[in-house]
């Protein structure tokens, strides 16, 4: 059982090389990309059953002892946000199938987004520090390239902030991993916890904010954030999608397992918090402003980040199931919303408010699909966001935290009007007259990859005990690793 | 000697950092490229003084052995920036192609909305703002 750990990183990785070979086949390297992460999303659901059971699940790989080898680690947490990324990657996927352009039926695309895929599961699943570099990079470079996909002239320009500003917090990274490694003289994290409790304490803090800034931008939180909304809207549709439900959520969680495994604050930390609470603001009121689908849903991303950071700084069993609980109803969300302005651009040829309108009478299914998804971002009951952001807001005023539980609060509601302000531009009104605007029904595929993703949040709300039962199982975990450390070898 | 490498560490972090804040593609790269050389050195730094190959069956050593994590960490760090490097010139030179200019450019569509609300706010002339000094330096 446990050698099947590594199967959700090798299998798309595999996979990607066995595609590549298929190049001449567009229509194999599909069935290909489908078989795998399909096979992949089982067998990390199994792990998360193994691990919600039994503990952890954990593989070293060479066999080398524990401080020395490379360890791979299924607890609760990695396998539930595993299991619904491969899910929306699953999605997407699907999506991209069904999407009649000719850049994305290009031969390299199918083996890139395995790799992607390959990439986040190494990530979720490692439990060496220098090994979740490499994880990042090999999904980051995998990207580098989506995101460029095409090479248009904006694409290109976009792209290249992407990449500079991604080299460069992976630069800090490794600048963070080096200077651990000199304090500590080990990469296994639950190994590094342990021998940082002994060093001095400013050492400790200056090395977890190092890592902090790192993990930071790669997750778009405040200050840090400002690369985001000038990227990703740019990228074709499915790209986009995929990007905006996995990659800032993948710097998330590797803020999450380090800051609680390695640098474990007493009670609630001030800072986090701080900077929670700017990231929702900032990305709420960016979204105000902008009057494109793509860039208003981008600077969401931002101001969702906020959310999942304050349940952090919590540093309680209630603040952090509430941000894994959140984490978890975000990923499908946000990809969600995506795809469904990738059914509206494919329709009419934009995603430019001013230039949309009258959707509803034309397309009243993609309407009701981004109303779900569109409450559900701003956490109206009874969708999946008001599960989330309840959970968050409880263990808020648990802890007394009123200022960022207000400040929260208010930007649901900021989320609400900007959700409108694409509402009534886009799907109410008149059908604008102008001859450039085109309508063309979307393929069949497209709208049932963005109605099963949609599907997929309502199950959250429904759903919503036995994955608030895992999500507090999961931080329990975090809080008092010594399984996680037991399987580790230490 | 450490000394030496650390103050080397740190004029390449300086350099780097100050071509990376430059407008011009090709500097930051150049700058990108120095920051991920600092960073190799501090990798070989952290694995603490030089010593005997860490070879198994190696028994005759008289100095301890060499830490070979760090080496083996810094090998796989230049791969990596090798090859996103490679990936960063290319784009650089469609981006070239495409602009005929080495200078990285604004976010088009902020710019645009924050021009519109500079308009809403304050009455300016279209005309004036067409002319932003900042669009063409």
């Amino acid at each position: 059982m446990n050698s099947v750990v590594v199967l959700p990183v090798v299998l798309p990785l595999a996979g990607a090389a066995v595609s590549l070979l298929a190049w001449r086949s567009v229509r194999l390297q599909q069935v290909i990309a489908v078989v795998l992460v399909a096979v992949s999303l089982a067998l990390t659901v199994l792990l998360l059953l193994e691990a919600w059971r039994d503990g952890p699940v954990a593989v070293t790989l060479g066999g080398w002892p524990g401080s020395f080898g490379i360890t791979l680690v299924a607890d609760t947490l990695a396998a539930l946000l595993l299991a619904i990324s491969l899910l929306t990657i699953l999605a997407v996927l699907v999506f991209a199938i069904g999407q009649p352009r000719a850049d994305k039926g290009a031969f390299y695309f199918h083996p890139l987004y395995l790799v992607l895929t390959g990439g986040v599961s190494a990530v979720f699943l490692t439990s060496d520090l220098f090994n979740l570099f490499v994880a990042i990079e090999i999904m980051l470079s995998a990207s580098y390239v989506l995101i460029t996909i095409g090479g248009g002239k904006a694409q290109v320009r976009s792209g290249m902030t992407y990449v500079v500003i991604n080299l460069l917090a992976s630069t800090l990274l490794v600048t963070a991993v080096a200077l651990i490694y000199a304090a500590t003289g080990s990469l296994n994290m639950a190994d590094v916890a342990e021998r940082l409790t002994v060093l001095d304490p400013t050492l400790v803090s200056a090395l977890g904010a190092l890592l902090l800034v790192a993990l930071g931008i790669k997750a778009a939180i405040f200050p840090l954030f400002f690369w985001l909304p000038d990227a990703y809207p740019t990228a074709p549709v499915a790209v986009t999608a995929v990007f905006a439900g996995l990659l800032t959520k993948v710097g998330v969680y590797a803020i999450i397992r380090t800051q609680t495994l390695m640098f474990p604050s007493d009670g609630v930390s001030t800072l986090l918090m701080w900077f929670a609470g700017l990231t929702m603001v900032v990305g709420v009121l960016g979204a105000i402003a902008q009057d494109d689908m793509k860039r208003i849903l981008s600077f969401h991303i931002v101001s969702q980040i906020g959310y999942m950071l304050f349940g952090l700084s919590l540093f309680s069993v209630a603040g952090i199931s509430a941000a894994v609980l959140f984490v978890t109803h975000q990923i499908p969300v946000k990809a969600a919303l995506f795809l469904v302005n990738g059914l509206v651009e494919e329709r009419r040829g934009t995603a430019a408010l001013h230039r949309l309108g009258g959707l509803l009478r034309r397309a009243p299914l993609t309407a009701g699909l981004f109303g779900l998804a569109a409450l559900s971002l701003a956490g109206i009951p009874p969708t999946s966001g008001f599960v989330g952001k309840l959970a968050l807001v409880q263990a808020g005023l648990s802890a007394e935290a009123w200022t960022i539980t207000g400040i929260s609060l208010g930007v649901s509601v900021l989320t609400l009007l900007s959700m409108t302000k694409i509402w009534a531009g886009a799907f109410w009104g008149k059908e604008p007259e102008d001859d450039e605007v085109t309508d063309r029904r979307p393929p069949r595929t497209m709208t049932l990859a963005a109605g099963g993703l949609v599907a997929v949040t309502v199950a959250i709300a429904i759903g919503a005990q036995p994955l608030w039962e895992l999500s507090v199982h999961a931080a329990e975990g975090l809080l008092d690793p010594a399984a996680y450390r037991a399987v580790m070898g230490r | 000697m450490n000394l030496v490498l650390l103050i080397g560490v740190g004029v390449l972090f300086g350099t780097g950092t100050y071509l990376l804040l430059q407008r011009t593609l090709t500097r930051i790269v150049l700058g990108l490229a120095l920051l991920g050389h600092g960073v190799n050195v501090l990798l070989l730094l952290a694995g603490g003084p030089a010593g005997s190959p860490p070879l198994i069956g190696e028994t005759a050593a008289t100095v301890p052995y060499a830490d070979p994590l760090p080496q083996a960490m810094a090998l796989t760090a230049i791969v990596i920036t090798f090859g996103i490097m490679a990936f960063l010139l290319a784009l650089a030179y469609r981006s070239w192609t495409l602009t005929h200019d080495d200078e990285v450019e604004d976010d088009v569509e902020d710019r645009r909305i924050a021009r519109t609300r500079a308009r809403d706010e304050d009455h300016i002339e279209p005309d004036a703002l067409e002319a932003d000094p900042e669009d063409h330096p």
